[in-house]
């Protein structure tokens, strides 16, 4: 069992702290982006309460969802496929490329294909992926996984990546500017455009009412791919349906405002038919889905967007990096999702937080993330996979929040040990104090203060 | 298999059925404040707008910005000077294509994005692979939002459309923006207006 992996795996990133740090403001640089795209648009609140009203919708009526949309997409010329996991997910594609002599793709941002491993899996299969988006690419040359969903090398400094491109894209010795390497990154990548036969998309939106599916990029890169292959395979995640067209306003409007603070993404492509002499697939995968949909407490998670905003304002999230959560969607929500794909593997997550909140007051579909990750700590510590030390916290937690006169006790305890004995609270044994002060403790407790002055 | 085995767990786990919320409409104001809107924004994404009273206009830009023998493509039948193609070449064909200059339907004024659909593409790859992108907007044809936008499209029928807001770009190194990721380097809107 392997419920320690969030606290050891930040330890790791936390040994730079000046990279912790620089990771941290940048990610708070681009939640500020984010407040001032929000405050910009007096019917923001409007917006989100409306989306999560269409999400709750969308939940409630998949199953007519997702047959009206594949009889649409069917008419429309789309072959659709089912995956009930990521093994049947990957089969379908590898063999939608095999049946065409395809040894090479393109791939475009999809985080449904990090859940489900594709690219190791189409590689030991004989298949060349490459990743297109520029971040991704970074990450693909460095083999390491995303560590953000919109943002997937955020953890790297512009000198690693200047290095990535001497070793692999032959840039000079040296080079880091932002500028050249992004260049140099283009005339590589057309080529790619321009001798793959197979392009693989992820979807941002699919509709029911009209069986079309819209891709959101910045760089171009999905449609440049999908536009110049022979086949265009879609992956998507059941839950990724809206019911109708007119819906995308109110989501495309949230979406990058959200993400980065832009107005909407440089290209919102709405992919109808396929182009004559196309073969246009989308695979609906579950792989899990089905079972977070049936776990009322947890299937709020299914209305995710993947903006990222969570991520960026996470204090947790901004110094100890997307990796330490050892899952493809990292952050507040990756840490909702992934127990419900493995409870043991992923037991560390939702301990990761401080319920703060944060998470919940940016979300634009205004999922409850930080009342879920409570939730899952005591379905995890219920089901006894966490780790000793931490459930006997939990239970001494329990034991003293459960009794009003054994919470003020414990009150008095502590305060009294902060000031007489600091020691026995600042020092390794505390795992609290690790990277933290311990505030200076309260005189009296609020409820001996209220009674001396109310 | 599989299909039917997800939609039993679906139908198995959905919860009870909610409405759909009403839909969303917000006062718009003036054209000219839209338009005003509409310019400010697609400046702001890295784009520039260039007035224009005729298409013909646009022939000049051309000639003050491109050589004889850069590739400028267009389908515009009122540009007369420039290569027209017939649509059935390969995508791949586009390549080299240093400028291309689209009709399109409608631009939203809060985002700058212009939509446009496969008919007024001849290629879908071409706004993509041209180094340089050019389209021309109406002024009476720019609305507020993107509610308005959808009321538009709703009724349309396309194989393929999207919504295009200013050049390619890319942040992905160190978040400093880049323009020209792997679609167009620049973006040109000939507003037309009467
Ligand atoms: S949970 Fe909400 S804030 Fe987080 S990525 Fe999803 S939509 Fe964005």
């Amino acid at each position: 069992m392997n419920s320690i992996k969030h606290p050891e795996l930040s330890t790791i990133f936390n040994e730079d702290e000046e990279r912790v740090n620089w990771h941290d403001d940048t990610l708070w640089w681009i939640r500020a982006k984010r407040d001032k795209a929000a405050h910009g648009i007096s019917e923001w609140e409007i917006l989100r309460e409306t989306a999560s009203q269409i999400k709750d919708n969308v939940l409630s009526n998949l199953h007519q969802y997702l047959i009206d949309f594949e009889a649409k997409a069917q008419a429309n010329g789309i072959v659709v496929h089912w995956a009930a996991n990521a093994e049947e997910h990957n089969k379908i594609v590898l063999s939608l490329l095999q049946k065409k002599d395809i040894h090479q793709m393109v791939k475009s941002k999809s985080m449904l294909t990090e859940e489900c491993h594709l690219n190791e899996y189409l590689e030991k299969n004989g298949i060349d992926v490459i990743d297109s988006d520029l971040g991704e690419r970074i990450v693909q040359l460095a083999k390491e996984p995303p560590s953000h969903i919109v943002l997937p090398c955020i953890h790297k400094k512009k000198e690693e990546i200047g290095q990535l491109f001497h070793e692999h894209l032959g840039t000079e010795f040296g080079i880091s500017d932002p500028q050249i390497l992004t260049e140099t990154a283009r005339l590589h990548l057309r080529e790619t455009f321009l001798t793959r036969r197979s392009a693989l998309t992820g979807v941002n939106f699919a509709i029911a009412e009209t069986g079309e599916f819209v891709v959101c990029t910045n760089e171009g890169n999905a449609d440049m791919g999908a536009h110049l292959a022979d086949i265009h395979i879609a992956s998507m995640g059941i839950e990724k349906l809206i019911p109708k067209k007119k819906h995308l306003s109110v989501f495309l409007r949230l979406l990058t405002r959200s993400a980065t603070g832009q107005p909407i993404t440089t290209y919102s492509s709405h992919f109808k038919k396929p182009r004559k002499g196309q073969e246009m697939h989308i695979i609906l995968v579950d792989n899990g889905r089905t079972v977070q949909l049936g776990r009322a407490d947890f299937r709020n998670s299914l209305k995710c967007i993947r903006c990222g905003a969570c991520m960026n304002t996470c204090p947790v999230y901004r110094r100890s990096g997307g990796h330490s959560y050892h899952n493809a969607i990292a952050g507040p929500i990756g840490a909702i999702l992934a127990p419900n794909l493995d409870m043991k593997e992923y037991a560390d997550l939702p301990f990761a937080s401080t319920l703060c909140g944060s998470c919940t007051n940016v979300c634009p579909v205004k999922i409850d993330i930080h009342d879920q990750l409570y939730k899952w700590r005591q379905v995890i510590v219920k089901e006894g996979n966490t780790t000793a030390a931490k459930t006997m916290a939990m239970k001494v937690m329990d034991f003293t929040l459960s009794s009003p006169t054994r919470y003020k006790l414990a009150g008095k305890i502590g305060r009294w040990t902060i000031k007489h004995a600091p020691f026995t609270v600042n020092n390794k044994l505390n795992l609290w104090f690790k990277n933290r002060e311990m505030p200076e403790a309260p005189k009296e407790s609020f409820s001996e203060w209220f009674k001396k002055n109310k | 298999m599989s299909r039917a085995q997800i939609l039993a767990a679906v139908l198995n786990n959905q919860p009870l059925e909610t409405l759909l919320p009403a839909d969303l409409e917000f006062d718009s104001p003036s054209k000219d404040l839209v338009i005003e809107k509409f310019v400010e924004t697609i400046t702001m994404i890295g784009g520039q707008v260039i007035k224009i009273k005729s298409l013909q206009d646009i022939e000049n830009y051309i000639s003050e910005n491109y050589l004889p023998e850069n590739r400028i493509l267009s389908q515009l039948t009122e540009l007369t000077n420039y290569y027209k193609f017939s649509g059935d070449e390969s995508p791949h064909e586009l390549e080299n294509t240093d400028f291309a200059v689209f009709n399109t339907h409608f631009a939203v004024a809060e985002n700058g994005a212009v939509w446009i659909t496969e008919d007024q593409m001849g290629h879908r790859v071409l706004p993509f692979i041209t180094q340089h992108l050019a389209m021309v907007v109406k002024a009476e044809n720019i609305v507020a939002n993107m509610h308005q936008a959808y009321k538009i499209i709703e009724n349309q029928d396309y194989g393929f459309g999207t919504f295009i807001a200013g050049p390619s770009k890319t942040a992905d190194i160190e978040q400093s923006l880049v323009l020209g990721a792997h679609g167009a380097r620049s973006m040109t809107i000939f507003l037309l207006e009467n």
